[in-house]
């Protein structure tokens, strides 16, 4: 059973009187516990793409099913309440609360939309602290930690919650090489250990290597589809 | 709600130089008005103060339509023997009552020998009176603070201008009500001070000394003022009053007696309600203040957070939550002026209070600003600004709320 199904997505932007097609029908399907990737170079509908599945916008035409749910029926507050559920965010300048110290922002999904009782909050984002190595850092406010390390805390963010499917719209555009590894390592580590779905806009080749599956999308259509091992399924 | 309470302030802290202006705005802006009601409550209360224990009392009883013609003192509106009786019967009963004294008052000519003039004269008894308006004996400015039977208590302005002095013998002659004249003798005892108001400028003498010169057959009322022990229930009690003698009909099947509070019967009742007036429009532009300077301050925040929201909304957090954030804000804004508004607010007035400022009502010099505020105040003044504050967060932390969160994450 996929996780997420597109059927001839269209999105169309309306400039003025011009209508302007970001995605021109596309399909695809991605199975639970994917490590995947999307690439393109800049407008080819990436940021567009991610946005939909985000149930952040909504399908101009064409169908298009995440986690068993047709996305364009739901109204803003069911689409809020289905990303708080299902969907983990990673953006590309982080987007942590700067009043906030970094326990308190991963602690921020589970406090203020699952209301998950202290204990367990407590008890989940020091597991995730761990796991991304943060630990040491959970007192500190974003602006007395690095890119890097900012980028690990919104990755605990993103997964405190246990959502099916995180979403990360260019998550290394800001970082180093070094640290650019650094996070899709641990993005795939969180996905080995936590099996929830991974995918990534990235116009970065070295780091969509990294990546199991890769859609490539030029033009706001999908052009190839290549699985880890060569295989073309474009 | 305590999470939203505590990223709510940590927002406020953020900036913490605008969060200082706009709540020093609000406290410049409560301390201002608790200021202005304080003085000005202690000079309305001083006012009616100086009225109601000067000479009018709390309330008064007359026979009905006197008040209509009080300027004339007509005798002939007089309260007879019977009814004055029934009166006191029925006002002996109420336990709300401190004191009260029967007064015939009428107009008549003054002489010193020498010259003659006309006086308005207030007929009591003694010890009734100083009991229901008791500063009338600090108005006693020379001479003995008592009045027996041919004595007479004669108007400063009278006295200055007749020359006449404590001790001196006087003349006053009246007319009665059915027309003839009589006079009598009395001895000066003391000079009463003005004061400002109707009947501010009477003289007064003994109520018998006032039956024989007027030649009544039987002892006549033309008002009796009472003096309340809480003149907080006073309105109440005036109801109570006017129940209880409703049923005292006259010859016409009429009610004989009218009842009229202190408001009714002076014109510093419209300075009272236009001191409350003031104090109605000063309280209008603190919420002016308060609603601008907390809109201003919200938008500015909203504006700024346009990411954060985004990022939050994303996150899955509800609209609702978002709007509680921004309004909990403007909330917390709020209760810190208020609270330190309050606080400065009494440390002034108190201030205010050891400085023992004095000023004058009419002829009386040297009152002493007693500035209060009281529970009340504060509590009516604190949740009007802190309600306003939640009113004026409101518009901007619904558009926080409405934002889409696609929009809001693209703002630069």
């Amino acid at each position: 059973m996929s996780l997420i199904t597109a059927e001839n997505v269209r999105k169309d932007y309306q400039a003025g009187e011009v209508s302007i097609a970001a995605l021109k029908g596309i399909s695809f399907e991605i199975e639970p516990a994917s490590f995947v990737s999307f690439v393109g170079p800049s407008g080819s509908g990436k940021t567009t793409l991610l946005n939909l599945i985000g149930c952040l916008d909504r399908p101009t035409g064409g169908k298009l099913t995440v986690a068993d749910t047709d996305t364009a029926v739901l109204d803003r507050k069911q689409s809020a309440a289905f990303r708080g559920t299902n969907i983990g965010f990673i953006f590309q300048d982080f987007n942590l609360l700067p009043v906030l110290t970094v326990f308190e922002n991963i602690e921020y999904p589970l406090l203020m939309v699952r209301n998950t009782p202290a204990e367990e909050r407590k008890k989940r984002v020091n597991a995730l602290l761990q796991a991304v190595g943060m630990i040491e850092q959970k007192d500190k406010y974003p602006d007395q930690i690095s890119g890097g390390q900012k980028q690990r805390v919104a990755v605990a963010r993103a997964l405190v919650t246990n959502p099916k499917l995180v979403l990360a719209d260019e998550p290394t555009a800001n970082l180093d090489h070094t640290t650019a590894y650094m996070v899709i390592d641990l993005m795939k580590k969180m996905r080995d250990e936590f099996r929830t779905t991974f995918i990534f806009s990235t116009h970065d080749q070295k780091i969509v290597g990294e990546a199991e599956i890769i859609y490539s999308l030029e033009d706001g259509e999908l052009k190839d589809r290549q699985a880890k091992g060569g295989k073309n399924n474009g | 709600m305590g999470n939203l309470f505590k990223i709510a302030v940590r927002n406020l802290l953020r900036y913490k130089r605008r969060t200082l202006l706009t709540a020093s705005l609000i406290t410049i802006g409560i301390v201002f008005v608790l200021v202005f009601l304080a003085v000005s409550g202690s000079f309305k209360n001083m006012m009616i103060g100086q009225i109601t224990d000067s000479m009018l009392g709390h309330l008064q009883v007359h026979r009905k339509g006197y008040v209509a013609s009080i300027d004339n003192l007509p005798l002939n509106l007089n309260l007879k023997a019977g009814a004055a009786d029934r009166l006191k019967s029925v006002l002996d009963q109420q336990s709300e009552i401190a004191a009260y004294s029967p007064r015939i008052k009428f107009g008549g000519m003054f002489s010193n020998f020498v010259e003659t003039t006309n006086i308005r004269l207030v007929a009591v008894y003694p010890e009734r009176e100083f009991s229901t308006v008791p500063l009338l004996p600090s108005r006693i400015v020379e001479g003995e603070k008592t009045l027996s039977r041919g004595e007479i208590l004669v108007p400063t302005l009278l006295a200055k201008g007749m020359g006449v002095k404590v001790g001196d013998t006087v003349v006053v002659v009246a007319t009665n009500k059915d027309g003839s004249v009589n006079g009598r003798q009395f001895r000066v005892s003391g000079v009463v001070e003005g004061v400002t108001g109707p009947g501010g400028r009477d003289g007064y003498i003994h109520i018998e000394d006032a039956v024989e010169l007027l030649r009544m057959e039987e002892p006549e009322v033309s008002e009796v003022a009472i003096r309340m022990k809480d003149f907080s229930k006073l309105h109440r009690f005036s109801k109570k009053i006017e129940s209880l003698l409703s049923g005292e009909l006259n010859k016409q099947g009429k009610p004989l007696f009218e009842v009229h509070s202190w408001e009714q019967l002076t014109p510093f009742y419209n300075i009272a309600r236009m001191i409350d007036m003031m104090t109605f429009f000063i309280k209008l532009m603190l919420i002016a203040i308060v609603l601008i300077s907390i809109m201003n301050v919200m938008i500015m925040a909203v504006y700024e957070r346009i990411r954060e929201i985004g990022t939050i909304a994303a996150i899955g957090t509800l609209p609702g939550k978002i709007l509680s954030l921004f309004v909990i804000e403007g909330f917390c804004l709020g209760i810190v002026g208020a609270v330190v508004g309050d606080i400065v607010g009494i440390a002034i007035v108190y201030i205010l209070n050891l400085s023992r400022i004095t000023f004058d009502f009419g002829q009386q010099k040297g009152l002493h600003l007693s500035a209060t505020i009281t529970p009340a105040d504060l509590l009516t003044i604190s949740v009007t600004v802190i309600i306003v504050s939640v009113v004026a967060s409101l518009q901007p932390a619904f558009k926080a709320s409405r934002m889409e969160p696609i929009k809001a994450l693209r703002h630069v």
